[in-house]
């Protein structure tokens, strides 16, 4: 079996399939992720269980995956092997949360051969499945998830109840445990200031909005997180229905909002993307949130004709590549920040150059 | 309301003391009550969980009927009802049955509804075998589980039951 840190290395050099640009309203929406909590009958959840049950829910996931063909053919870590800087990655690369690895260590992971699928073992629940897909797709990403959630329960009996259907250590989760999110890239209704008046009509409507990087309030790179409230009294499909429906709302206030900016500040907005191009075509030193922020206006413009020249992939990968770990894994080596910001903007000269943009 | 303490923010933490047999309410913003010294073991869950929770340990004060104040304990984890709204995490899966007659309200707050209507695990190839309930059996328990609801005219319970019942009906005509 090859070693983590080289599999990660070679993930890293590739660009990710569920940022490829492709599927439906990818200008907007960069990807769908869809993940299922899971719990295995006659066990402690993980808040409350120790490290011998753990250490069980473990290796009833080893040798699930030992009898799956379908998982055989996936990646498989025990989180003790996986160091600081392959953490930082997974989280980059959405395959992991944030908070998977810190703490106790009984936990393992499953990622799929294209990294569109994993599998975090002793997360909040015994398993967390999830998928990712590019573009507005809960349905695809619904559709793998519940294959991998149908062969694992195959061979491991789910915690489950006929009124409160999957249960879950958290009651926010019970009933279908699934939880379907689409980061949204919104720069329009951010500009125009009406942002918090959508975030409060699609929280009516039983959605999440957050802003998805930056700190706290602080969003970076107008990018936000929709995702569904409720799981339980509501079938896959309507959850599906829903975030979809919610969605393509989201997507056409914020065409309109675009199209006022357009209509009221044209010179303004066309001065805000060329500069941001400029910047990043000729920038020395450029930290992540700035980058972060520029490649928002960059795929504002490509959205909006005004660079037509560009390739939204392309932008999807950049930006994944200014991540910290992204970057020193794409150069292969641990760098101070520093020295992170200076190459940074060395590898977003060289990837708008070598597109002969 | 406003802060007690700043008389400018919103209050969102409510405290009832009581030194000396005498009861003494304080409201406060996040701010204040974290210089006070109090911090909510809520503060770390997800939205509404946490204040849903903190409203009904309120309500139940004013419980005074043995069966909606005795303390439930689950008999497989050992976590307490109580201890359950606390921390908002259940210990184990036998904690749910456990707790039934008290979740119906709760899990009514939190997603709208108490009934599931989704995915139905497939029975899992175990040495023990599995338990779940055929289709057309579950079918007649929750028809049994309706005619009770309707009796004790809890008819948001009805609507939900025959919400499932839907579901679990056309999931028969489709495996047929």
């Amino acid at each position: 079996m090859k070693k983590l840190g080289t599999m990660l290395d070679n993930m890293a050099k590739t660009p990710a399939s569920w940022l490829s640009g492709e599927g439906e309203e990818a200008l907007v929406v960069l990807s769908t992720r869809v993940r299922l909590a899971r719990n295995v009958a006659g066990c402690k959840f993980p808040p409350s269980a120790d490290s011998d049950t753990k250490e069980r829910i473990v290796s009833y996931f080893d040798s699930t995956i030992a009898r799956s063909k379908l998982l055989l053919q996936g990646m498989y870590f025990k989180a003790a092997d996986i160091d600081p800087m392959d953490q930082e990655f997974l989280i980059e690369r959405h395959l992991i949360s944030p908070t998977f690895l810190n703490g106790e260590l009984t936990k393992s992971l499953f990622v799929d051969t294209v990294g569109r699928v994993s599998v975090m073992v002793n997360e909040e629940d015994h398993l967390r499945v999830q998928a990712l897909s590019p573009g507005l797709d809960p349905r695809g990403s619904y559709e793998l998830a519940a294959q991998y959630d149908s062969e694992i329960g195959r061979y491991l009996e789910y915690s489950y109840d006929q009124d409160f259907g999957y249960l879950t250590a958290c009651p926010t989760n019970a009933g279908t445990g699934m939880r379907s999110s689409v980061l949204i890239h919104l720069p329009g209704l951010v500009l125009t200031r009406e942002i918090e008046k959508v975030i409060s009509y699609t929280t009516r409507s039983g959605l999440v909005v957050r802003g998805f990087y930056g700190e706290g309030s602080d969003v970076a790179g107008n990018l936000f997180q929709v995702s569904n409230q409720t799981t339980l009294g509501i079938t896959e499909e309507e959850i599906l229905n829903q975030i979809t429906r919610i969605t393509k709302e989201i997507i056409d206030k914020e065409a309109a909002a675009r199209q006022r900016l357009m209509d009221e500040a044209a010179d303004m907005i066309e001065d805000k993307i060329w500069r941001a191009y400029g910047i990043l075509k000729n920038a020395r030193v450029l930290t992540s949130e700035e980058a972060m922020n520029l490649l928002s206006a960059l795929r504002l413009g490509h959205a909006m004709k005004i660079i037509e020249f560009l390739d939204i992939a392309l932008i999807n990968e950049i930006l994944l590549l200014s991540q910290p770990a992204h970057l020193q894994k794409y150069y292969g080596k641990e760098m101070d920040p520093n020295r992170r910001d200076f190459v940074r903007a060395q590898m977003v000269r060289e990837k708008l150059r070598s597109a002969g943009m | 309301m406003l802060c007690q303490d700043c008389k400018k923010r919103e209050a969102q933490v409510h405290l009832t003391q009581i030194v000396n047999n005498e009861k003494t309410t304080l409201s406060l913003c996040k701010e204040c009550a974290a210089a006070r010294g109090f911090h909510s073991p809520l503060d770390n869950m997800p939205f509404p969980l946490a204040e849903i929770l903190s409203n009904l340990t309120a309500g139940m004060e004013g419980l005074d009927t043995k069966s909606e104040t005795e303390e439930l304990i689950c008999p497989d984890c050992g976590l307490s009802f109580e201890e359950f709204t606390r921390q908002g995490r259940f210990g184990c899966g036998k904690c749910y049955d456990t707790f039934r007659s008290r979740l119906e309200h709760i899990m009514r707050k939190i997603h709208g509804a108490s009934l599931h209507r989704g995915k139905t695990p497939e029975p899992a190839k175990t040495e023990s075998g599995s338990n779940k309930a055929l289709p057309v059996k579950e079918e007649e328990r929750l028809e049994s589980e309706l005619g009770k609801a309707i009796e004790c005219e809890d008819f948001e319970r009805a609507a939900e039951i025959r919400d499932k019942l839907k579901s679990l009906r056309n999931t028969i005509s489709v495996d047929n």
